[in-house]
């Protein structure tokens, strides 16, 4: 079938970037064949691909050196360099304020996992997609909502890119095609195919797509996501329709305090894709370089109409699940190992051993978000709360949805609808 | 400045894995001795501590009841006690193990069902009501499901609106369940207890915002063998003017409206449904023959709620006794906003509560904003 040769060419590439720092030999794909001798893997048409051998699964605490890397220029190393740091700074900042009060709720932070956000998203138009969960602050910044715009959400101020009424957890943006921040798990899964699934449709139906092909669209979730059922039953229809969409997970290895190990029977995530017939490819989500690249091909074959990708992103993160998280259960060797593979000082070392920049121009790039984010923050203290009237407004896009009141007309038309006096 | 504590990779958490290992075994026995005030978290851990001890087919399941002892701690000890075979870390996948629990019950076991928030209980919903409360009647009784799904529900503080919301009128709405609210540690001990041992689904509606409240205790209530009848309400206060009634967390609102109401000579009888369904009609009927006057308070939204549902039980059986038309006290028609200051608009507050029964008094105020 046409699909399935696409999709070995696709992988490849990638496992040339395995190969290039990584001696080790990626994992039987049946670690326990002898002991389901009935469950024969069917004959391979489709390969699946490690992009770097997993830290977790092979027990092999050793950091893997450096592939090699398709060429970055230095003004794309750059560019993925000023992303990575502005997560970070941005969400150092948010356990500040959070500790001040000036945000509320559950706060969940993305530190340590930049790569996956900045490595995928940076490789996207803006016409394309991108679908989150509670951890969206982050995906947000690289889609390209402003910080600003971010930082007075979270604050509850009517600036907010959902004036205050969406939060920490729903993060939306239309313009940047940012849909949705989703709370519960798995449950973006199905609202980004949905979202691939119109881009195939404007394609192919309405003919309204440019000549580069389909928008795509990236769902972005957690290890401890593929154990809900929606995850199954999208991967199953995003293959038989072959929909422009990258299943992007975040494999940090925990679920609040759930080890991925403990919670999941088959821990290797990216071999449930060619369980559905899609490729699933093993990347070092450490490394924003080795992300880029798989994000890369998986963007583009799906561009093309060859159908979805499944990518697992080993990564971890350095805070607790949540600023309310005790983050009792991680073992403090697991979170010093990772701490030590931190993705941005691992790029940074990068673009210094490369000349790609000086020590000095990536600090001036640091000294230039310290002040995005403190201006951020400025300028979402100094906005104004939303005003009452906004309570009832955006429940409906027609406000008619009130109903009729006892005079006969809509209640939306009554003068004092909007300003919260009225019975509805 | 506000930069100051950047780039701080992690925390240093171990002090909690100690303390969790000095921390003394739950049991009963343990709050009987001194106690005369406990908490709605030990009241619910001691009721599942006991049940579980005096039953050998009482098992929990859920996200994170075991080895993070509960994501708001209600389960804490228990994995230590019973066991991973009786305390059972699930993935996060509501719909398959909320079905399998189901399934476990029709074999006779006794599941108490965790949702880390009812919230989640809605990509379970298909197996709540479907293949648990329908069941005794699809099969003509011979298949009971002795189950109970249990977790913090309604408003909680800061978390947006897929976050915040009340499911008492939802299940309340299917024959088949019963569903219950509790209020205080009494009500959350007996209440529970009587799930645990009912030979019915029962989904047990917790509130986040309560669990770290004292409340008054008796030593009958600290016994093992207590437990509260299933459909009965409790009249918490004593009035003659107005009745007030309420469930869960506006309990306590309501109780600080009748307060309030008795500095300005309103005597404001206060009933804690503690049952949603079922429903005490008698004690309903009964307050507001003695009050005439009724303000029934809810988080939830209004639209076809609890409220509405006890005002038809009285407009069914009392109507001639009505000396005022019925307030209704509600959550916002609304998704609950993210923003503090919209939020406080979104839900019931104890103002609100008194200018209703003071309208229903005739006591001129002014008109009160439906938020
Ligand atoms: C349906 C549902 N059940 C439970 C939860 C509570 N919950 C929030 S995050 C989380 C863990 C998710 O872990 P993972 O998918 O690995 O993502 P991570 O937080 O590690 O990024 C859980 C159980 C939820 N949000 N939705
Ligand atoms: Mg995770």
């Amino acid at each position: 079938m046409a699909s399935f040769t696409a999709a070995a060419k696709f992988l490849a590439p990638v496992a040339a970037a395995r190969s290039g720092g990584d001696s080790r030999a990626p994992p039987p794909p049946f670690p326990s064949a002898s002991l389901r001798p009935r469950r024969k893997p069917a004959p391979s048409r489709l390969r699946t691909v490690l992009a770097v051998s997993s830290d977790v699964l092979s027990g092999n605490k050793s950091a893997p050196a450096a592939a090699a890397h398709s060429a970055v220029t230095r003004e794309e190393a750059l560019e993925l360099y000023e992303d990575m740091v502005l997560g970070r700074i941005f969400e150092d900042m948010c356990a500040q304020m959070y500790y001040r009060g000036k945000m509320f709720g559950f706060v969940h932070l993305y530190n340590g996992q930049e790569a996956v956000s900045t490595g995928f998203i940076k490789q996207l138009n803006q016409a394309d997609c991108v679908v989150s969960t509670y951890r969206d602050h982050v995906h947000a910044l690289s889609k390209g909502v402003p910080a600003r715009s971010v930082m007075a959400e979270l604050f509850g101020k009517a600036t907010g890119c959902c004036r205050g009424q969406g939060g920490s957890m729903h993060m939306f943006s239309a313009p940047h095609n940012l849909l949705g921040g989703f709370a519960f798990i798995g449950e973006g899964i199905p609202v980004a195919t949905g979202a691939a699934f119109a881009a195939k449709y404007r394609h192919e139906v309405l003919k309204e797509s440019g000549p580069d092909g389909l928008d795509v669209t990236l769902a972005f979730f957690g290890d401890g996501t593929c154990n809900n059922g929606q995850f199954f039953e999208c991967l199953n229809m995003a293959q038989l329709w072959k929909l422009p969409i990258v299943f992007v997970v975040e494999n940090n290895l925990w679920a609040i305090g759930m080890s991925h190990l403990r919670a999941t029977s088959d821990p290797e995530i990216y071999k449930k894709g060619p369980a559905f017939g899609m490729p699933g490819v093993h990347v070092d989500g450490m490394d924003v370089l080795k992300v880029r690249e798989v994000a890369k091909e998986a963007i583009e074959r799906a561009r093309r109409g060859e159908g979805p990708t499944l990518v697992e992103c080993e990564t971890y993160r350095f805070r607790g699940h949540s600023l309310a998280d005790p983050d009792e259960l991680r073992k403090p060797d697991e979170k010093s190992h990772y701490a030590a593979r931190d993705p941005i000082t691992a790029l940074k070392k990068y673009i210094i051993e490369q000349n790609l920049a000086t020590e000095s121009e990536l600090k001036s790039i640091e000294k230039k978000i310290d002040d995005v984010v403190e201006e951020a923050v400025e300028f979402a203290d100094a906005s104004p709360l939303p005003p009452r009237s906004q309570l009832l407004e955006n429940v409906f896009s027609d406000p008619k949805g009130f109903g009729i009141g006892p005079d006969g007309k809509y209640r939306c038309e009554d003068p004092l609808f909007t300003q919260g006096t009225a019975q509805v | 400045m506000l930069g100051a504590a950047r780039r701080q990779l992690g925390s240093a958490p171990m002090l909690g894995q100690v303390l969790r290992r000095l921390r003394p075994a739950t049991s009963a026995r343990a709050y009987s001795a001194a106690a005369k005030e406990m908490t709605v978290r030990e009241a619910l851990n001691s009721a599942l501590d006991e049940e579980m001890s005096a039953d050998p087919s009482v098992f929990l399941m859920g996200e994170e009841v075991g080895e993070y002892q509960g994501a708001y701690k209600i389960t804490k000890g228990l994995l230590d006690k019973y066991g991973p075979d009786r305390v059972l870390d699930t993935p996060i996948t509501e719909a398959g193990f909320t079905g399998i629990a189901v399934g476990a019950a029709y074999q006779g076991l006794r599941p108490v069902v965790e949702f880390m928030t009812f919230n989640f209980s809605m990509q379970a919903i298909d197996h709540i009501i479907n293949s648990a409360a329908k069941s005794n009647y699809m099969s003509a009784g011979q298949i009971n499901v002795p189950i109970v799904f249990r977790g913090p529900n309604g408003a909680a503080a800061g978390v947006g609106a897929q976050h915040s919301q009340c499911y008492a009128a939802w299940y309340a709405h299917v024959p088949g369940l019963k569903v219950l609210a509790p209020y205080s540690a009494e009500d959350a001990r007996g209440l529970l207890k009587a799930a645990i041992r009912d030979p019915d689904p029962v989904v047990f509606l917790e509130n986040e915002l309560l669990y770290g409240e004292s409340f008054p205790i008796s030593a009958e209530v600290l016994d093992s063998s207590f437990s509260l009848p299933i459909g009965k309400a409790k009249v918490e206060r004593e009035g003659k003017d107005v009745t007030i009634i309420a469930y869960s967390k506006m309990v306590g609102y309501a109780l600080q409206a009748a307060e309030i109401l008795s500095k300005e000579g309103i005597s404001a009888e206060v009933i804690n449904l503690r049952s949603i369904r079922p429903l005490d009609r008698a004690a309903i009927n009964a307050s507001v023959r003695k009050t005439n006057r009724l303000v029934t308070v809810e988080e939830s939204f209004p639209q076809h709620g609890v409220g509405a549902e006890i005002c038809m039980s009285v407009v069914e059986e009392s109507f001639e006794y009505l000396d005022a038309p019925v307030e209704r006290i509600a959550g916002a028609d609304v998704p609950m906003p993210y923003a503090a200051n919209l939020e406080r608009m979104a839900v019931p507050q104890v103002d609100d509560i008194v200018r209703a029964a003071k309208r229903t008094c005739y006591r001129s105020v002014p008109m009160a904003a439906t938020a």
